[in-house]
């Protein structure tokens, strides 16, 4: 045989953003042999940020969000497997075994299986009426609640639940956000920056209450409201969880690969079995941006890294995943991106002036001065320059950082 | 191409450009991103093959130029999608100076 790739197989277990990157990543590789797709979902990969955002306004439709065109994946020889389910790898005899048993041979397998909103064990959780937001499903089952007029109590103030606060709104909704926490997005911003978002979904007449601890929800056919843990009742037809989302670990576990928070992978993205290889928000990796490794939750990572694994597993040895983590959500119509990772003490730097409305960056720096990352509200064009600094390692003096006169891309070349 | 199948539209100074800096520009209902680099001065359609972004709130590189939103990048000469997630290329147009003048060429409309 003249290729010896041609007569093996390679399967990619999960059909979202990263297993649709993934087999982009095998073929663009070379690899010419067979490529099977096994994706539980009815749709083929898409992309889930509209889901949040306008898909769930009724702005777009979910095929809209499509990864590729339907006729792509023949294109590329790639057979896709709706509706099917992954239920177990046979490491010892190489064999992926379906959920309904059958049994599929492979020479290596990619592991996308992506995550799930957590819900905590709340009492009431399981009432019609409470609902999570992960696929498309869920996005339309969402849309198709709020109706205007309708109460929404988003439990959890991250940005899944800051999006459908906005949606909410948009739509008419009398709209409550609950976060437990003293700010909101703390996983992603500073506190100031959480009291400035605040400040945003209280003026577009959302009632946002920091602090406040779900204790249960209420309701006896169906939720009828939230109590907090100070006794406090807030009245709702309809509740969205957004407190976070828990790795689909469960194959590679059951396979024995390392894996707890995350499958464990290294910068090409193989697992403890080198056959086995993951990507996406499944995956625990390194970053040259922190000590240890870190499992990202972004469309970002759910593209690059999917893109390098697959090449990985096609053999490329020159691909390494190392990108500066970098995010985004839009909310009552403002961009926000945030780019880096700022770990340890960190002081604040303000370009334009927060209090006349969005168009600022908040800069963080490390305490020797270096610039570790930053948030921009409707100044996505700062981001280009702010990515390179942090990759270059830059230390910018404070006073023209904040200085909206100095433009960034001299900083950037040490022009300034 | 000869010239006389394209109709010139005027759309900034060229001593105003700067290098690597982009510059947009409206042409009928076309919108355009005219930039300077070290060897010329090149027009692409502004509008990102993407999603929706305009390229000329965007940070050029060598001879690229990478969308505001999602990182996608486009090569200035040639339009093509040069990392994900774009994959379609931009329109390039042909680029003209007289006297300062810089002119984007449009074929005719038949
Ligand atoms: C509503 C929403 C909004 C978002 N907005 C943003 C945003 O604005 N910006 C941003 O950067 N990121 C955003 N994200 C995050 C981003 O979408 C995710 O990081 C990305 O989708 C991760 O892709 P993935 O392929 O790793 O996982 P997933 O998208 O979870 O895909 C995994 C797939 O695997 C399938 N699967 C799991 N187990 C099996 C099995 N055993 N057999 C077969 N198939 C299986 C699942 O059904 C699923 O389709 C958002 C996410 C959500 C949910
Ligand atoms: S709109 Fe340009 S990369 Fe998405």
């Amino acid at each position: 045989m003249a290729d010896p790739t041609s007569n093996q197989t390679f399967i990619v277990v999960g059909g979202g953003q990263a297993g649709g990157r993934a087999v982009e990543g095998i073929r663009k590789a070379g690899f010419d042999g067979t490529v099977i797709l096994l994706a539980e979902e009815e749709r083929a990969p898409y992309e889930r940020p509209p889901l949040s955002k306008q898909v769930l306004t009724g702005e777009a439709e979910p095929d809209s969000a499509k990864l590729r065109e339907d006729g792509w994946y023949r294109e590329h020889g790639i057979d896709l497997r709706l509706a099917t389910r992954a239920g177990r790898i046979d490491r010892a005899r190489k064999r992926m075994v379906l959920a309904d048993g059958r049994e599929l041979a492979y020479d290596r397998l990619l592991l996308a299986t992506g995550a799930q909103p957590k819900v905590p064990g709340l009492p009431g959780v399981e009432l019609p009426g409470v609902h999570v937001l992960r696929d498309v499903a869920d996005s339309l089952a969402l849309r198709d609640a709020m109706r205007a007029g309708a109460r929404v109590a988003l439990v959890g103030g991250g940005y899944i639940g800051l999006e459908v606060a906005a949606a909410a709104r948009k739509l008419g909704c009398d709209t409550t956000v609950l976060e437990a926490a003293p700010s909101l997005m703390r996983r992603q911003v500073a506190p100031e920056l959480g009291d400035w978002y605040a400040r945003l979904h209280r003026d577009h007449g959302a009632d946002v209450r920091l602090e406040a601890e779900v204790a249960r929800l209420l309701g006896s056919a169906r939720v009828a409201g939230v109590e907090l843990a100070d006794g406090s009742r807030i009245d709702a037809d309809l509740v969205v969880i957004g407190v976070g989302i828990r790795p689909n670990v469960e194959l590679a576990m059951q396979a024995g690969l390392d894996a707890d928070d995350g499958i464990e992978v290294d910068d090409q993205g193989r697992t403890s079995d080198p056959e086995i290889f993951a990507a996406g928000d499944v995956t625990r990796q390194p970053t040259p941006y922190a000590d240890g490794k870190i499992r990202l939750e972004s469309w970002q990572n759910a593209q690059n890294q999917a893109l390098v694994a697959g090449q990985a597993m096609a053999g490329a040895t020159a691909v390494r995943h190392a990108d500066l983590p970098w995010f985004w959500s839009d909310q009552h119509g403002i961009n926000l991106q945030m780019v880096g990772m700022p770990t340890g003490p960190v002081r604040h730097v303000w370009r334009g002036d927060p209090a006349a409305g969005p168009g600022f960056t908040l800069f963080y720096l490390d305490d020797g001065g270096r610039l570790v990352g930053a948030n921009a509200v409707d100044r996505p064009a700062d981001i280009a320059a702010v990515r390179r600094m942090i990759e270059r390692g830059v230390s910018p003096d404070p006073a023209q950082l904040a200085d909206p006169d100095v433009s960034l891309k001299k900083l950037l070349k040490g022009q300034a | 191409m000869a010239d006389d199948t394209l109709e010139w539209h005027a759309v900034t100074k060229a001593s105003e450009l700067e290098e690597q800096e982009p510059e947009h520009a409206r042409i009928g209902d076309t919108l355009i991103c005219v930039v300077r680099l070290e060897d010329g001065i090149f027009a692409i359609n502004d509008v990102c093959s993407h999603e929706f972004a305009q390229l000329s709130e965007g940070f050029v590189d060598g001879e690229e130029i990478e969308c505001p939103l999602h990182q996608a990048t486009f090569n200035l000469k040639t339009g093509e999608a040069t990392a994900p997630p774009a994959d379609d290329p931009v329109e390039t147009y042909p680029v003209k100076i007289e006297d300062d003048q810089v002119y984007v060429g449009f074929k005719k409309q038949a």
